[in-house]
């Protein structure tokens, strides 16, 4: 772990770090004409498989794996799309590669595409990174004037185009069959799977959807080898038969209530203290810490006396969070009162929810305005357990959903709900003395915002 | 219609033709277009919608269907010359984001969503802006503003012409 040296955000913070001059002079490009030049699309996907690496958009299934799942021998199209939509709350390392590192995205992404006998890529990327979509342009450009994109790419024979696609504010074009959606021209609506996106996806073809981070390790990959990728992180679990091991760097962001928040690179499995203690130089104005979402708000809540947990891909599952998902770890000091986190987090989701599943629509807007009548004094202890149902009843795992961002919203409420039930019983008996006993159905205090 | 003066200038026209190559579908286009009458109208009337449809060859009530789908569009009325998206979000709201965008409402004496008298600013509140490390952060049109006090808050309304 001390020799560790970062890899994703070597250049990050060098000046002029996100110019095709600056990234050649430290070895940019090599590995994509090392790749085009001695491999076939095969072995490119044979050794993404071999190293290990997993999707870094928040699932953490296998790259290489989900490459395989296009068809063989397709006479084509086959779409690749890029998803930096990056809206999770908490996470925000896409935006820092492709704002100082834009050609180790764009490379990885080239690779990624050669691997799977895509033409046409697509980067959509969310609207409200300015800076970002610059430089990406930049960098497109810059790589088709070097011959990295267009027609016979360094006389390989392989041709490639990509295109930026810009979304417009709305979470839910992250998932990736709301991003295929989306990209088509039409509202952001989850498609029911199968056909997974690989058998028909972006205008009914064959579709490899990956995130940033994901397309920069495959450039490290081939740039230094699969046996580097699996020397760092952590090896399958013997005791779970389902997990395929958590390989390689990751980008974790840290934010809240940290002296240093920023996002920093260390191998998959460091643990919550470490990347606070170590990178956050501690919890600020040296408060303590009550709680921290592991990885996005998605995932959850850990308890302080929890922060040993590794944020590895099996490490949040063992203490009831939904899982890994983008690494985004969110600090909250002791001064935090879990009504105001739960009101945060219900109230994203209901806005987000794309509206499409019943469940989902209703469930985040219930909880939203439960929720807002709790925070206002007006909570009665039976919420507590109608918030839990609404929790059990909606997302992919129990079945109810189309996506999982009805998920996302169920696991901040279950896990706030049961590791500070005491908290929350508390704030509702005093603040409302009279009230907190009854269980007779009560309207719900304020629509929610339309906007 | 013939006689009502078309919205889409022929340059937005021409920037927006430019995207056809790049999709194997016309649809694939809308949004480009709605983003592209969106910068240089700062909104996209119903009648833009109507043109956008013409050109995409859709029928209006598909360009409509996805406009309001998404939060970006404003379709009554421009959007103040600024912009400013007030994030309110975990990380920023548990470094004052809400108390941000709270302060913000009431010194400009508008709601999140709406545009103040004078046309200069449209404030609205967003969620996570993906730049959390700078929380509470405020994106004013292009630029992302980090760790916005309430007094640089309105030291930055100050500069908007
Ligand atoms: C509600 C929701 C939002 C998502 N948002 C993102 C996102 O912003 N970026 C992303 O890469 N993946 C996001 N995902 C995951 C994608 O669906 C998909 O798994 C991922 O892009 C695959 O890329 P990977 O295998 O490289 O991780 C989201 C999933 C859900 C359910
Ligand atoms: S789960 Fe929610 S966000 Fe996902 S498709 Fe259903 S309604 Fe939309
Ligand atoms: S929570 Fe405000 S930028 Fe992420």
């Amino acid at each position: 772990m001390s020799e560790f040296k970062p890899v994703l955000l070597a250049s990050v913070g060098k000046p002029e770090s996100h110019t095709r001059k600056v990234y050649e002079q430290s070895g940019g490009y090599q590995a994509l004409r090392k790749v085009l030049k001695t491999l076939s699309p095969k072995d490119v996907q044979e050794q993404t498989k071999a190293s290990g690496l997993r999707g870094r958009g928040g699932a953490g299934f296998p790259t290489g794996l989900k490459w395989t799942f296009l068809p063989k021998d397709h006479p084509g199209p086959i779409y690749f799309c890029l998803n930096a939509d990056e809206s999770e709350p908490g996470t925000f390392n896409n935006r820092i590669l492709m704002e100082d590192d834009p050609h180790q995205v764009l490379e990885g992404l080239i690779i990624s595409c050669f691997a799977t006998n895509s033409a046409v890529a697509y980067f959509y990327m969310r609207c409200e990174y300015p800076l970002a979509y610059k430089r990406i342009c930049q960098a497109v450009a810059e790589c088709y004037e070097a011959g990295y994109l267009g027609k016979n790419i360094l006389g390989s024979g392989y041709s490639l185009e990509i295109h930026v696609h810009r979304g417009a504010g709305a979470y839910i074009c992250g998932e990736e069959t709301g991003l295929i959606e989306s990209l088509e021209g039409k509202r952001a609506w989850p498609r029911i799977k199968p056909p997974f996106p690989a058998v028909e996806g972006a205008f009914r073809k064959p579709t490899v959807v990956n995130n940033v981070e994901t397309v920069a390790c495959v450039k490290h990959i081939f740039d230094r080898g699969v046996d580097w990728f699996k020397s760092i992180g952590i090896p399958p679990d013997p005791n779970n038969p389902r997990d395929a091991g958590s390989y390689g760097p990751k980008l974790y962001c840290l934010s809240g209530h940290i002296n240093k928040p920023g996002c920093y690179e260390a191998p998959l499995g460091i643990t919550v203290t470490e990347l606070i203690e170590e990178f956050g130089g501690g919890v600020w104005k040296g408060r303590k810490a009550k709680a921290a979402i592991p990885g996005g708000i998605s995932m959850g809540l850990l308890k302080e006396n929890e922060f040993h947990c590794k944020l590895d891909f099996n490490g949040p599952g063992k203490f009831g969070c939904l899982g890994l998902g983008t690494a985004a770890v969110v600090v909250m000091d002791e001064t935090v009162r879990m009504v105001d986190f739960l009101l945060n987090s219900c109230r994203f989701f209901s806005h987000e929810s794309c509206g499409q599943c019943t469940p989902c629509r209703e469930g985040t807007s219930w909880a939203t305005k439960m929720m807002t009548r709790i925070k206002h004094g007006k909570g009665r202890l039976k919420d507590l357990d109608l918030l839990l149902e609404i929790a059990e009843n909606i997302g992919i795992m129990p079945g109810t959903t189309i996506c999982g961002l009805a998920d996302g919203a169920a696991w901040p409420l279950k896990n706030c709900i049961k590791k500070f039930r005491n908290e929350l019983e508390v704030y509702i008996k005093s603040t409302n003395p009279s009230g907190w006993m009854e269980t007779a159905a009560v309207p719900a205090l304020q629509l929610l915002d339309i906007h | 219609m013939a006689d009502k003066p078309r919205i889409l200038t022929d340059e937005m026209i021409a920037e927006i033709k430019a995207f056809f190559p790049r999709y194997p579908s016309k649809q694939a286009v809308t949004l480009p277009a709605l983003h592209i009458v969106n910068e240089k109208l700062r909104y996209v009337p119903l009648r833009a919608v109507v043109e956008i449809a013409h050109l995409l060859e859709l029928h209006p009530s598909q360009v409509q269907d996805t406009l309001t789908f998404y939060g970006y569009f404003k379709q009554d009325a421009p959007a103040g010359r600024c912009r400013l998206w007030v994030c309110r979000s975990i990380s920023c709201a548990l470094r004052g984001g809400d108390e941000l965008l709270d302060h913000l409402s009431h010194s400009l004496g508008v709601k999140p969503g709406e545009t103040t008298a004078d046309g200069r600013i449209t404030l609205e509140y967003a969620e996570c802006l993906g730049a959390c490390e700078h929380a509470p952060c405020v994106l004013a049109n292009e630029k992302l503003i980090p760790s916005v006090s309430h007094h640089e808050a309105d030291e930055l309304v100050q500069t908007v012409k």
